[in-house]
């Protein structure tokens, strides 16, 4: 269950599926009480390059199990990007041909990883968002509906499940259980979801926190501001304990900081991640605090997150330390 | 001359739910300009506190990315089109 020993050796794909590495951070902590440690959970090291390996490999597994999946079907979901890629990778592994919807202003890396993996994008309307990916997906099926199996990300309990199989016991372990806060974004809530409910059989006392953008209209790549969103069927606000609103330009800022100050390149998703750690972190005088990055950060060097308005820092223009 | 906005859908509380509107400019920041005047409260969505456009509002003029054109003195044309796209974003229509 903890981080795969040196050597490893898989016969097939899908067992290289999370074990993912828990890395403390010492350099943007610098700062913070010294019984305080913060502690990411670097999704960026599954095959697909990001946590949405875990639930895409659940539901397949439980499509099949049901027969729902099977030779001759499509698999077919909507998604802003990294489901894609994990479904088109497993997709690929497992031989079920692909169609991904996802809204057109997804990071071309995204959008070029998908096809690389033989599926087909389909694109939806960018000022609709994700929302807009999801309402077109529905169109596709009502057209053809025997043609696909849909994982149906938002809705499928088999989202949660792989969390609550295996990020939380991943976590639980590595941390010899002494989590005290657990922080992760909401996108589709299943990360949230499915790890918390695990962690909080072990100990009821763990903080379940999720980490939201703080305006409908923002930047976060892969996270939703569920008060103006569709609320994903396998979401329960109450298994909360709190939610912490980012904004968008802090996530960023966080990103160039993680690059420098830990060596990590990661996404927006991850910054915003560290950045509520933090902000909680200051408030404490000692705890475990666990996050997770969802991904690393090579997939959105085309995007605004590095690619802006001029007086925005490129990779060459940061100062050094 | 005006100039058609496409609205993204979480910035349509702004413009009485209209995903399309017709802005008078002649050119990108005098467009912003304008649209706060009538859609008060929108500016700051789309700028930062020294007017600079968010990093990650993206302004498409015609399909083009504005930020590539001439950023914020880009010219407008009668009948040109600019759309509003966040990076991603949920929002209910």
């Amino acid at each position: 269950m903890s981080a795969r020993p040196d050597g490893f050796r898989a016969d097939s794909l899908v067992d290289l599926v999370g074990r993912t590495p828990l890395l403390r951070l010492r350099g943007v902590t610098a700062d913070l009480p010294p019984k305080v440690r913060v502690w990411a959970k670097l999704e960026g090291f599954n095959p697909g390059g990001s946590i949405k390996d875990r639930p895409a490999l659940r539901m397949l597994q439980e499509g099949l199990r049901t027969g729902n999946l099977r030779q001759g079907k499509v698999i077919i979901d909507s998604t802003s990007g990294n489901t894609g890629i994990a479904l088109a990778m497993l997709g690929a592994a497992l031989g079920f041909p692909v169609e991904m919807v996802v809204p057109s202003n997804a990071s071309i890396e995204r959008r070029q990883i998908i096809q690389a993996f033989g599926a087909k994008l389909i694109e939806s309307d960018p000022l609709e968002g994700s929302d807009g990916a999801i309402r077109l997906c529905r169109e596709i099926i009502a057209d053809d509906r025997d043609r696909y199996f849909k994982p149906d990300q938002y809705f499928n309990e088999a989202n949660p499940l792989a969390h609550y199989e295996t990020t939380g016991p991943e976590i639980w372990e590595q941390t010899c259980g002494r989590v005290t806060h657990f922080l992760a974004g909401i996108g589709t809530s299943g990360t949230i979801m499915g790890t918390g409910r695990f962690l909080k059989e072990q100990n009821s006392a763990i903080r379940i926190m999720a980490i939201e953008p703080d305006d409908a209209f923002h930047g976060l790549e892969g996270l939703k501001h569920m008060a103006s969103s569709i609320v994903p069927g396998i979401y329960h606000e109450g298994e909360l304990d709190d939610k912490i609103p980012t904004p968008t330009d802090e996530a960023y800022d966080m990103v160039y900081r993680l690059g420098r100050e830990e060596g990590l390149l990661v996404g927006q998703s991850s910054g915003a991640a560290c950045w509520a750690a933090l902000k909680l972190a200051r408030t404490l005088d000692e705890g475990e605090i666990v996050i997770v990055f969802p991904d690393f950060g090579d997939k959105y060097l085309s995007t605004n997150l590095w690619q802006g308005w001029g007086e925005m820092p490129r990779p060459a223009d940061l100062p050094q330390r | 001359m005006a100039v058609h906005v496409k609205i993204p859908t979480p910035l349509r509380k702004f413009t009485e739910g209209n995903e399309r509107v017709e802005v008078v400019g002649e050119n990108v920041g005098a467009l912003l300009e304008e649209m706060e005047r009538r859609f008060p409260g929108i500016r700051e969505r789309l700028c930062d506190d020294q007017g600079k456009v968010r990093r990650f509002v993206n302004l498409y003029l015609n399909g083009d990315d504005v930020k590539f054109l001439g950023g914020l003195a880009t010219k407008l044309a009668e009948g040109d089109e600019i759309a509003i796209v966040p990076a991603i974003a949920g929002g209910r229509s």
